[in-house]
């Protein structure tokens, strides 16, 4: 009886405690992709102010210099400088989101 | 010809199609040299496009909810991309940006960098998370994440605000081109712009928006890029202008200098005709404050974010994975035209006003000019202006007026290519015009069809009744739309800026907390849009009355004001009423991770 008790006992508390652990590691792989998804959004919106607000507060200074291809400098950040940065920028941010996401075993099965 | 499934076969369709287009070009081209007028030809080009348009609409008809409202979810990512460019840019980009350029330099050039640098926030912020979110629409988010109709309603009256001040702007512009390549009065020409919107969108919804726009993205990149590298090469500029312009920049500059920007009299500017500009400012100098530069590209990027057209796009790719991709090759797509607009400017500025340049007019005699084809052809659309102000016989750079949205539809003519090019033209501005309108109309039409009435009105209609509404809100928003065209009170690149001046005011926060702050709560949301929106209404009537603003915040910009409302109202208010409940707390956890179900299951 006594020994039927115990393990009964432990049979439920085995699995109670399995369940909360499976549960507490299922939320700290949420919370540390979380994390490391922020860490990736800061990195990521710091070049997006640069690039898009931060240097043409020096745009009368930045124009006097002769930038890519004979442009002056500020001029050719408006007209392909800043626009191509973002689309490079889109394109390393997707590929490090994805590596976090295969990471944690997070990411998407079967599609392209 | 075409074995197995659609989605498999796309590239070699849309090769075929792409070929195909080229093909009608050519025969164009050849039509024109043996003696077709001008106007068959702007009309063929016109008519022809549209014909395919509608065919696609016709052939993605549908009868499921899921193919109406997200095509399916099944957009492969270059594809979506390439829909979302179309999508994206709108006859503001297309007939507008390189006239805005052209006029007002590089104040206006802070547009090419927040219709650009948005994306980034879409990409970070919003995009992925809605993907996996599975919602039909941008309300369907809002109202699900913070429950409850109200919350819903107030999403979608933003929604409709900043839509449908946009959706005017592009009905306005298919009905300036409607009426220059079909020359018919303005007022008819809208309505022909409208039926054409409604003939691509109304049958197959998302699906049939999708498969245009991907047809209208092609004519339209076609028809951009064609005439510039065309007129580099004629004027000898370089045969790859993007990278060979710099003399030609300087060169405009050096041209500058020699003129002057001579200040024109009021009872001289009296008699120039509304809506025209005259060439004031300089080509490539930096002739705006840092904040004037900033202010503006924030605005455009954060309502870039905001904008539920561009957001719902990206509901239709297969995963969470392939709309961040997607996003990349939007703004890839994009970046083709735009890069190519400041290039357009500066060969366009230069033929006209080079007097060594044989298509040059600055210098020569008014009678000369005034007795050119192209001048008055665009002189009688009231769209081109030369008048004698000094009264010495000859054209000076002050005395040159032209509207904005003429530059890039008037250029081929004035740099001398053949007719065949500005056929293109009008047809690759309708296409951007129109693919934009279509999203802009399916985004007001879903948001009341699915979000008024079938999660508020009738959430037991059944899925035929649920798309007749949508069909016939369709039809009611586009007649709307084109009625308030028609009346042409902003012109098309000002409207534009309010729609999105309106979208962040009310919808930004609201969006993103929705996502990066779990605190984030109803109230707070419902503050967030109403206070944003009404103070950024008010802080526009305002200064449109004569207010004088304030921290430099213009009309163009007011949505930095009604922005910063919101998020300090969404905050406050959220902070002092109770926090969401744990249901809404796990549905935004589940909407942080990729992998796993959608968390809204759609009927």
């Amino acid at each position: 009886m006594y020994i039927f008790n115990t393990f009964n006992l432990s049979q439920n508390g085995y699995g109670f405690a399995s369940y909360n652990l499976k549960r507490e590691v299922y939320m700290a792989k949420n919370a540390q992709h979380w994390e490391k998804t922020k860490g990736l959004l800061i990195v990521t919106l710091v070049l997006w102010a640069i690039f898009s607000m931060g240097i043409f507060l020096f745009g009368a200074e930045m124009n006097t210099v002769t930038g890519p291809f004979g442009y002056p400098l500020t001029y050719w950040f408006t007209c392909q400088g800043s626009l191509g940065f973002f689309v490079i920028l889109i394109f390393w941010f997707a590929g490090r989101q994805e590596k976090i996401d295969e990471e944690f075993g997070f990411a998407e099965r079967g599609d392209k | 010809m075409i074995k197995g499934n659609f989605i498999d076969n796309l590239p070699k369709i849309y090769g075929i199609y792409t070929g195909g287009f080229i093909a009608f070009i050519l025969i164009m081209a050849i039509g024109e040299q043996m003696g077709m007028t001008s106007k068959a030809i702007g009309i063929a080009f016109v008519g022809f496009t549209i014909f395919i348009y509608a065919l696609i609409g016709w052939l993605s008809r549908t009868a499921q909810a899921s193919n109406y409202y997200v095509a399916g979810r099944s957009v492969p990512t270059v594809f979506n991309g390439m829909a979302t460019a179309a999508d994206w840019m709108s006859g503001a980009s297309f007939v507008a940006m390189a006239g805005g350029i052209y006029f007002k330099g590089y104040g206006y050039m802070a547009l090419l960098v927040g219709w650009t640098g948005g994306y980034v926030l879409v990409a970070t912020l919003l995009a992925p998370y809605l993907r996996k979110f599975g919602c039909y629409t941008v309300p369907d988010f809002v109202g699900t994440r913070y429950g409850g109709n109200t919350a819903r309603l107030m999403a979608v009256i933003v929604l409709t605000v900043a839509s449908f001040t946009y959706v005017t702007a592009q009905i306005n512009a298919t009905g300036t081109i409607a009426s220059v390549a079909l020359d018919i009065p303005f007022q008819y020409a809208v309505y022909v712009g409208l039926v054409s919107i409604l003939l691509c969108s109304m049958l197959g919804g998302m699906r049939g928006v999708t498969w245009t726009q991907v047809a209208q993205y092609i004519v339209l990149i076609i028809a951009y890029l064609l005439p510039v590298f065309w007129i580099s090469n004629n004027i000898g500029a370089g045969f790859f202008p993007h990278f060979m312009l710099a003399d030609e920049v300087a060169r405009i500059g050096e041209l500058e200098q020699q003129f002057g920007f001579v200040k024109n009299s009021a009872a001289d500017l009296a008699t120039v005709p509304k809506g025209l500009a005259g060439i004031t400012k300089a080509h490539s100098e930096v002739n705006a404050t840092p904040w004037a530069f900033i202010s503006l590209a924030l605005a455009m990027m954060m309502g870039t974010a905001s904008l539920p057209h561009v957001m719902m796009r990206f509901f239709t790719t297969p995963s969470v994975k392939a709309a961040r991709k997607s996003v990349g090759w939007s703004v890839f797509f994009i970046f083709l035209l735009y890069s190519s607009a400041p290039m357009l400017a500066t060969l366009s500025k230069l033929a006209l006003i080079d007097p060594n340049l044989p298509t040059g007019i600055i210098g020569k005699s008014i009678a000369e000019v005034q007795a050119i084809d192209w001048y008055q052809n665009w002189n009688q659309a009231n769209l081109m202006f030369v008048s004698d102000f000094n009264g010495n016989g000859t054209v000076e750079l002050n005395e040159f007026f032209m509207a904005g949205k003429a530059v890039v539809l008037a250029t081929p003519e004035v740099a001398g290519l053949p007719y065949v090019i500005s056929g293109l033209v009008a047809a690759g501005g309708m296409a951007a015009a129109m693919s934009t309108a279509d999203g802009l109309i399916l985004a007001i039409a879903n948001a009341i069809s699915h979000d008024v009435y079938y999660k508020m009105i009738d959430p037991k209609a059944e899925t035929a009744k649920r798309l007749l509404v949508a069909r016939v809100l369709l039809v009611i928003i586009g007649f709307a739309g084109a009625t308030i065209a028609a009346m042409e009170i902003q012109g098309i690149l000002g409207s534009v800026i309010w729609a999105f001046d309106f979208a962040m005011s009310g919808l930004f926060w609201p969006l993103v907390l929705g996502v990066w702050w779990k605190r984030a709560n109803k109230e707070g949301a419902i503050a967030g849009m109403v206070l944003g929106l009404v103070s950024g209404f008010a802080y526009l009537i305002w200064v449109r009355s004569g207010g004088s603003g304030f921290l430099g915040i213009t009309q163009l910009t007011f949505g930095i004001f009604g922005s910063t409302v919101s998020l300090v109202a969404m905050v406050v208010v959220s902070l002092m009423t109770s926090e969401p409940s744990s249901a809404t707390q796990k549905m935004v956890d589940d909407a942080r991770v990729p992998a796993g179900q959608q968390v809204i299951t759609q009927r």
